[in-house]
């Protein structure tokens, strides 16, 4: 019997030998099928091994090989974390590769795709392996560039070339954070294994350090506010399949990175660090379905509600710091396990959105819900999964969202317990911006699904569209049963966590496998429990009657009245409830403050023909504020340095040795 | 015993750093050249000696690349280059050599003191050693900052690579590979900068790096 982590890296290599494989069969027609169903192939049974040995509890297994630095080799280790990690990767890697099956077909040029998709894949599982930290930053580096391969495979489409650059600033920013914070922890002695940095002692000073490099450097990948400008520019740039693979998926392996070196490297955290993590998150949270709601790209709304989730999972991830920092372990547990299930969560119903988004826009080339309207009708199965997708991401029971929202709520309410005001009076706050975000996130799918696929069509495109192909409804119908599943049966997933819960934090939440109905109980059941599958059969006991007693008694039972015109008097399709109308309410109350909205009327003068026109201006806060300047501030000096480009020879020269004197004045004075 | 081997292992090195000073004093391209191939001598001569005091024979060897080659085969080969060129006559003055003499001594002085004091523990003789290896090659920056000319340059650049080699073999038990590498990269770019000599020559009549620059469109 092979290791679990030697399997794994057998299904890396693998994954890399598809990459080789896609380059070769390049010229084939078949090469689409031959690589995706290789990719499915793999990540099935790369999620077959990574669900074993977390649920079997196997323990951690390590691996070197001799590649890498030559002194230091690459170890590679798969313990109870990096196994829940390696779920989620290959879980969405193998829902990716199955929509891909489908959508791959309408590709135009899948040699752009295809020789990246499995490198990329590989790359995300190699990084939740590494065991040392010149293999880390070196596979990190390996996922965000395959992922920018795929972020440029449409590089003709307007915009697309942007995205790709500053998604290529971003992450080479982020490794930098990463790689100096990766310098701190391993020292002066170059302790780069993991093992080295955990058993060393760290200063609270390099910890504090430490933790803001890691906010930099995983928060802009994951898209913390302000680092997530990328985001909503690279994840629709993608193909559909990539982008749920890159929101759901390479965010959480960001997420990964951060628990990696904060909980289980760093040792024991500082209350204050929760305090960061848990405003960063709460701003992140609110900021992202503020913008999400805004947006008029079906794509793009959902990269900006992945900012949301990340903000949910980092409020949660900031709770369980405080929580640890003064001694409650159980209060941690609770609110760790809660963000590792939205991690899981996300990952299903986001994977599921963007795999929805995707079919609407193979079937109508549209991703602008303003010319959209009507799926409904011309694809039904489509906007069944596009509206469980909905109903989960909104955090409704009796599906997975919930659950997880109600647990991290469940973790803010054990706040008043804790010894510091800061934190007495932090979390309940932070606990509102999550019900607000929440409620937004709720309000912003109403309208993501109420534009797209409810009313009439407002374009020819959207009038002739038509239900997609198996393999991508197979795909989407696979994850919605999934967010359902989770949905009704938490406690199995609760319980699966707590070795990752019991290994990062050293307590677990309670067995929920012993409470009676399929109950879970955070804490004890005196003050609160949930019970998924008595909520789901509520619902549809009420909903049945419901319908049962309308059809009944109102819809079959004969009326006279006027004809009503159903709502239409307008027969223009553009005369409906648009999607910028319908957050109307929602730009006045919060968009005057977060995007500087202004509304003007131009009302043309009496006698005056022309219509008069409504015009919204709005801003984007992050990038004036923070990126342009940063950006003038780079060009000014750029401008300055250009001069180097021009010296003689000897001026060149002299440069050299001015460098190399003062340096060696430095080390004469200071050593 | 001893302290004769050291003796004398210090007289070469420090007679290195003088000679190193007179390349500096030197505005003649004769006279630089000469002084030059009197560097290499001086450092063959250094090697030679650690080599009997290491009892390390293939030292020997790397005096005598450095005999042949640095201290006969390139000053001729830059003789005739010279003459080829016509430049017998050039002086040159890019900076005047009262500060590149002041210059040069505050950089032994510096090159001393951070030796002297980061080695502590090593034995005097490598100290010693080290420390004027690293005046030698400040010196060579120096050189090759002060001159225009790219002859003067080139001659800069070697008696620096000099200046390693010291080092190369002050410390013990550097492998013979290394130095015959070190010996046949100088050799390489000889043979590169002496092409592009003749390449600056064809095009602009001159091998005053300034030409470039003229070229270019650039002030100094």
């Amino acid at each position: 019997m092979i290791p679990a982590v030697a399997q794994q890296i057998w299904c890396v290599a693998a994954l890399l030998g598809t990459t080789a494989l896609a380059i070769a069969s390049s010229r084939s027609r078949r090469s689409t099928a031959l690589v995706y169903g290789a990719t499915f192939a793999i990540s099935l049974v790369a999620l077959a091994g990574a669900l074993f040995s977390l649920i079997a509890r196997t323990g951690a297994t390590e691996l070197t090989l001799p590649i890498g630095l030559p002194w230091l080799g690459s170890h590679f280790r798969l313990d109870a974390l990096a196994a829940f990690f390696l779920v989620v990767v290959n879980l969405g890697a193998a829902a990716a590769s199955l929509y891909g099956l489908g959508y791959g077909s309408h590709e135009s040029t899948p040699q752009r795709i295809l020789p990246f998709f499995p490198a990329f894949l590989a790359g995300m599982n190699l990084v939740v392996l590494a065991d040392d930290a010149f293999t880390y930053l070196l596979c990190w580096e390996f996922m965000s560039l395959a992922s920018w391969a795929l972020v440029m495979a449409h590089h003709r489409e307007p915009d697309n070339a942007r995205a790709g650059y500053v998604y290529l600033v971003m992450a080479s920013f982020g490794t930098l954070a990463l790689l100096l914070a990766f310098g701190l922890l391993s020292g002066a002695g170059g302790g780069y294994g993991f093992a080295a940095i955990r058993s060393a002692q760290h200063t609270p000073s390099e910890a504090a350090l430490v933790l803001a490099l890691m906010l930099l450097g995983a928060g802009s990948k994951a898209g913390l506010v302000p680092l997530h400008v990328w985001l909503p520019l690279a994840h629709p740039a993608a193909p559909s399949h990539v982008s749920a693979l890159m929101s759901g998926v390479m965010t959480k392996v960001a997420i990964y990175g951060f628990i990696r070196v904060v909980f289980d490297l760093l040792g024991p955290p500082s209350w204050s660090a929760g305090v960061v993590v848990l405003i960063l998150g709460g701003a992140t949270a609110v900021i992202g379905i503020l913008y999400a709601l805004m947006e008029n790209d079906l794509k793009r709304l959902l990269a900006y509600s992945t900012i949301e989730n990340i903000g949910v999972i980092f409020t949660s991830l900031g709770l369980a710091l405080a929580f640890q920092a003064n001694g409650f372990g159980l209060a941690a547990a609770l609110a760790f396990t809660a963000a590792l299930f939205h991690v899981l969560n996300h990952s299903f119903f986001k994977s599921l959105l963007f795999f929805g988004a995707g079919a609407v826009l193979t079937s109508t080339g549209e991703r602008d819900m303003e010319k959209l309207g009507g799926l409904i009708h011309r694809m039904p199965l489509t906007s069944f999964v596009f509206l469980v997708g909905c109903v989960a991401i909104s955090a409704l029971p009796p599906f997975n969202g919930f659950v997880s929202e109600w647990l991290i709520f469940q973790a803010v309410l054990q706040s008043p317990d804790l010894p510091q005001w800061v934190l007495k009076i932090m979390v309940p706050a932070v606990g509102a911006l999550l019900a607000l975000a929440a409620a937004l996130a709720a309000a912003c799918f109403v309208k993501a699904f109420g534009i797209t696929f409810l009313g009439r069509a407002r374009s020819p495109a959207a009038e002739a569209a038509g239900e997609v192909d198996r393999y991508s409804l197979a795909a989407m119908f696979s994850l919605a049963a999934l967010c359902f599943l989770a949905g009704i049966l938490p406690g199995l997933v609760i319980d699966a966590l707590s070795p990752v819960a019991q290994a990062m934090i050293g307590h677990r939440m309670p067995v929920q496998a012993n409470d009676p109905w399929l109950s879970i109980v955070p804490i004890e059941e005196s003050r609160s429990s949930y019970n998924g599958l008595l909520v789901f059969a509520f619902i549809t006991a009420a909903a049945s009657l419901a319908v049962y007693f309308i059809h009944r008694f109102a819809s079959r039972a004969i009326r006279r009245g006027p004809a009503w015109g159903c709502g239409f008097a307008d027969p223009t399709p553009a005369a409906q409830y648009s999607g910028a109308s319908f957050v109307q309410p929602i730009r006045r109350v919060f968009g005057t403050l977060v995007f500087q909205a202004r509304e003007h009327v131009d009302m043309p003068a009496p006698g005056d023909l022309r219509p008069a026109r409504f015009k919204v201006d709005m801003h984007d806060l992050v990038w004036e504020r923070l990126y342009t300047p940063l950006t003038e501030a780079v060009w000014f000096l750029a401008d300055r340095l250009n001069q180097l480009q021009f010296l003689t020879i000897r001026r060149y020269l002299s440069l050299v040795f001015a460098t190399l004197v003062t340096l060696l004045l430095v080390l004469a004075i200071w050593s | 015993m001893h302290n004769l081997a050291f003796d004398i292992a210090h007289l070469l090195a420090g007679g290195l750093v003088l000679i190193s000073f007179m390349m500096l004093y030197q505005d003649r391209l004769y006279a630089l050249l000469n002084i030059f191939a009197l560097h290499a001598a001086v450092l063959a001569a250094s090697v030679a000696w650690q080599a009997f005091i290491q009892n390390a024979p293939h030292l020997y060897v790397t005096a005598a690349i450095a005999l042949v080659f640095k201290a006969i085969v390139i000053p001729v080969a830059l003789h005739r280059i010279i003459k080829q060129l016509g430049i017998h006559r050039d002086i040159e003055t890019a900076v005047s050599i009262g500060p590149t003499m002041l210059a040069g001594m505050g950089l032994v002085a510096l090159s001393m003191v951070l030796m002297l004091r980061v080695t502590g523990a090593a034995d005097p003789l490598a100290r010693e050693d080290l420390a004027f290896a690293l005046s030698v090659v400040l010196l060579g920056l120096l050189v090759m900052v002060t001159r225009r000319n790219a002859v003067s340059q080139v001659v800069g650049f070697m008696s620096l690579e000099n200046g390693l080699v010291l080092a190369a073999t002050g410390a013990k038990g550097m492998p013979l590979v290394v130095e015959i590498s070190v010996a046949f990269s100088i050799l390489i770019a000889f043979i590169v900068i002496g092409v592009f000599l003749f390449r600056i020559r064809e095009r602009f009549d001159t091998v005053d790096v300034g030409a470039l620059d003229e070229f270019r469109g650039e002030r100094r």
